[in-house]
């Protein structure tokens, strides 16, 4: 799936504006229709395997106390990205959003950041695309390594393109770089990382050629931009996608994030998920089977697998479901670098190899 | 043992002792009477004067017209001078009236006015004698065509009698009838809560049918207008009630009535008290109702006293009392006090120890009050018989009735046991034959559990109607907000439509600020 034309998200942009003309002309009060982003609204679509926004909607009305205020400001900031979008060149964070409705006077100016926030998810929900279409960015994170060479305009508006093996720690993923062009790919498969660590120790050891990978640092949690740039290589690239993270709940779930998306961007989650990507592991039963040195399970992260058992984006996935339980039963957590306790090499040339075989075994 | 020259005979001890005259004691124990500083004192003087000029005039009718002045004439030294418009005095009554102490008319009868003993204004007369040494100078004009008497008088300390040191009939004297009395008194001039600036300003509150001028030491005039051209309601004198006798007074009237027997001495001297509540009185004392008053024993005047106390009788008449009226005290307190709100009450007379007593009370909120007030809590003003409390708030039955009512429930703060806090004066005025101070300089009342519950109901009334006033007010303050963000942000939606869409429009907004306008209005009367 493509960036959508700057043309088209102008052009939803404008239509928020005309509605509410139209319905001013004939004298009656401006609303305007938003999907509801509440959790009653939100639904795992097992089709597609991620959570999607379902069809309630939410009406805000001038005629409403506690809308007409925001409705206002809505409109502001629509006006303010379609310049934006007009601009290209120009991109603003949310937290910059917050910072320049200061010049919008006292009365459309926001008090709080999660305002702002707020209504740019709402008119992500209302036009249907991520905000870096309308070039509300996030910040950057994580980053890219492996033979990709991407081709994007830098922020001079200057054609330019990168290797990402001709880097000293990889591509760092902004905006920019998770839309950028991919010109040229002759890898097979992408590996995303949750630690910097185990990042590092696969670039050196080759795993990119090895493989035949992309490699990518997730940094924790993963950024929408790394998020985007993986779904692209998975979508146009047909690249499958593995995710290597710690061996305890929380390491699964970054990856969950990845494949199934998260319920707070569900109304966006068609443009970041990646439905086909899999967890390689740190896995439970990795923890037994390679007698990896671990810690206790904290009551936190009881907790947590009992919240996931329950998740619907767990529910539908047996093997997830079985390492969950087999966590409870070992109460014991392990990082990914306790695989180093067999010496550097042995991750990438005994465990990775080991684990690849058997996920594309599946 | 004490050496032989010490030890007294009996003999000669009674040669010391002997009778001390109430001018002498009061000489000694002048705070008893409100001088104890020269602050107080200052006070004191212009207090009891502008009281009797008040009482003068109300008794002879005539609408009070009041000059005060006090002049800084060396340092700590002031001249006080008081003029009336009332009917004057006779000549022969003026240096009693000035210069004899416990001289007068009021102590002996049970009607309202603002003196009670006859104690205050010879005490201010002994009190410049004392300090300064100078004497006072009366001047008086009873009749309106007639010449002006003039006197300079002293008090004779140890015999309480007045000492006449000038007297004088003069032509250009006093333009009208009226009083006008002199002093100069040692004092200290202060401003704020206790200053004579002060209480002029609350008696002007209470009294809004005088005019008062008034020159402070500063030479700064103050005049506080007549609002009204009527004189509260005048008081009737009344007997006594059974209930609230003591012992000491029945055997007195006992002893002095013209009455032929008991039963006729209960039905002439006292008020409520008929042929067969007289009857009933003596059987339940075991007297023969025809017996004479002055020879009944110990025993039976004391069992003639409670029998008067167990016996159902009337409460006594309350004509005897002269409340402001709440209308006129609602006229006094907007003239003064330039608060947004102000509402007041009189409750109906009641009764403490067979003494009647009536209550009103008002309350001033908001409006300049919010920037003016000297503290954050409300400021309480005490008056009794229309005379203005300044000291001893925390003692007075007043203070404690305040107090003891939970203001938050009228949507006031309040630390528990203070009076509350916000930008409002409270006014209680007890009107009453008899007065209950807890001391001789009139600064508090005493706490009668009757007073203190009427004091209650009248300020928490006032207290009601102030909340539903703040309930209303900010209903409507609300009101006109969200009617605001409505006009406020109606017409920036339109705008920023337009400019989304890029399109230029000429809307007419009103149509649909007026549906949204109504609509909210319905729907906000349903919260």
């Amino acid at each position: 799936m493509e960036k959508t034309d700057k043309k088209v998200i102008k052009k939803r942009l404008e239509e928020i504006g005309k509605e509410i003309v139209e319905q001013a002309k004939s004298k009656k009060v401006p609303y305007i229709r938003v999907p509801s982003r509440t959790t009653n609204n939100i639904v795992f679509d097992p089709k597609s395997l991620c959570y999607v926004i379902g069809d309630k909607t939410i009406t805000r009305s001038a005629g409403n106390i506690r809308h007409v205020k925001p409705l206002a400001q809505m409109l502001k900031v629509a006006s303010f990205c379609k310049e934006l979008v007009e601009e290209e060149l120009k991109h603003e964070t949310k937290r910059g959003l917050y910072y320049i409705s200061e010049s919008w006077g006292e009365k459309l100016k926001f008090d709080e950041q999660p305002e702002s926030d707020n209504i740019i998810e709402d008119i992500e929900a209302i036009i249907g695309e991520p905000r870096e279409d309308f070039h509300i960015i996030p910040n950057p994170g994580g980053a890219v390594y492996g033979d990709l060479t991407l081709k994007f305009k830098n922020p001079s508006g200057k054609m330019m393109k990168i290797n990402c093996l001709q880097t000293a720690d990889g591509q760092t993923i902004g905006p920019r770089m998770s839309e950028a062009e991919i010109a040229e790919c002759n890898a097979k498969r992408v590996i995303a990382i949750e630690t910097s660590g185990m990042y590092n120790r696969f670039m050196e050891e080759n795993a990119h050629k090895k493989f035949n990978a992309i490699l990518v640092n997730l940094e924790g949690q993963a950024t929408r931009a790394t998020r985007r740039l993986i779904k692209r290589l998975n979508e146009i690239k047909k690249l499958p996608v593995y995710i290597f993270t710690d061996g305890d709940p929380w390491g699964l779930h970054i990856a969950m994030v990845i494949m199934a998306g998260s319920a707070k961007s569900a109304h966006i989650n068609k443009m970041l998920a990646t439905p086909s990507a899999k967890w390689i592991g740190v896995t439970a039963s990795d923890i037994k089977k390679y007698k990896l040195r671990s810690d206790k399970l904290k009551d936190v992260d009881i907790k947590r697998i009992k919240e996931l058992k329950k998740d619907p984006r767990y529910k539908s996935d047996k093997r997830l479901l079985e390492e969950l339980k087999i966590w409870e039963e070992i109460k014991k957590k392990a990082e990914q670098q306790a695989l180093l306790k067999y010496g550097l090499r042995y991750v990438v040339d005994e465990y990775f190899p080991a684990k690849l075989k058997e996920m594309e075994k599946k | 043992m004490a050496k032989d020259a010490e030890v007294k005979t009996a003999v000669e001890m009674a040669k010391e002792q002997r009778s001390i005259s109430v001018a002498e004691f009061f000489e000694k124990n002048r705070h008893l009477l409100g001088f104890d500083n020269p602050t107080k004192a200052l006070l004191t003087v212009i207090k009891e004067a502008v009281d009797n000029s008040l009482d003068a005039c109300e008794e002879a009718n005539i609408l009070p017209e009041i000059n005060v002045e006090i002049k800084e004439i060396e340092e700590n030294r002031y001249k006080i001078t008081i003029e009336d418009n009332g009917p004057g005095i006779m000549k022969e009554q003026i240096p009693r009236i000035f210069a004899k102490l416990l001289y007068g008319s009021k102590f002996h009868r049970l009607r309202q006015s603002r003196g009670q003993q006859g104690i205050g204004i010879s005490a201010s007369v002994l009190y410049a004698q004392l300090t300064t040494g100078y004497p006072a100078v009366i001047y008086s004009k009873p009749k309106p065509k007639g010449k002006t008497h003039m006197f300079h008088l002293k008090i004779d300390i140890m015999n309480n009698e007045p000492e006449i040191i000038k007297e004088e009939l003069i032509d250009d004297g006093l333009k009208h009838t009226g009083t006008k009395i002199v002093l100069i008194i040692e004092g200290r001039y202060v401003q704020r809560y206790h200053s004579p600036d002060e209480y002029l300003k609350q008696t002007a509150i209470v009294n809004p049918w005088a005019h008062i001028k008034y020159k402070s030491p500063t030479g700064e005039t103050f005049d506080f207008p007549r609002v009204v051209n009527k004189l509260s309601k005048r008081p009737k004198e009344i007997k006594p009630h059974p209930y609230g006798v003591e012992l000491g007074v029945l055997i007195r009237m006992l002893k002095t009535t013209k009455a032929r027997n008991v039963s006729a001495f209960l039905q002439h001297e006292f008020s409520r008290v008929g042929a067969n509540s007289a009857e009933e009185i003596c059987r339940l004392a075991g007297i023969d109702p025809t017996e004479k008053p002055q020879t009944l024993t110990h025993e039976y005047q004391e069992k003639l006293l409670k029998s008067m106390q167990k016996v159902k009788l009337m409460r006594p008449p309350t004509d005897c009392l002269s409340p402001i009226g709440e209308n006129l005290l609602k006229e006094g307190l907007s003239k003064e006090i330039k608060a947004e709100f102000i509402t007041t009450i009189t409750r109906d007379p009641s009764v403490y120890r067979g003494i009647p007593f009536q209550i009103e009370a008002g309350i001033a909120y908001g409006g300049e009050l919010k920037k003016e007030m000297y503290s954050d809590q409300a400021t309480v003003l005490r008056f009794a018989n229309k005379i203005p409390l300044l000291y001893e708030p925390s003692g007075c039955a007043i203070t404690r009735a305040i107090s003891s009512i939970k203001w938050r429930r009228y949507g006031l703060d309040q630390s528990p046991g203070n009076v509350p806090r916000g930008p409002l004066i409270i006014l209680v005025h007890i009107a009453s034959a008899w007065v209950p101070y807890t001391s001789e300089s009139k600064e508090s009342i005493a706490n009668y559990p009757e007073i203190v519950k009427e004091i209650k109901l009248a300020v928490q009334e006032c207290a009601r109607r102030m909340l539903m006033y703040i309930r209303k007010q900010t209903r409507v303050k609300r009101e006109t907000q969200r009617l605001n963000i409505f006009k406020n942000y109606i017409p920036l939606i339109v705008e920023n439509a337009k400019e989304l869409a890029g399109v230029k429009a000429n809307i007419d907004i009103e149509p649909i600020l007026d549906k949204v306008i109504k609509k909210d209005l319905i729907d906000n009367g349903k919260d």
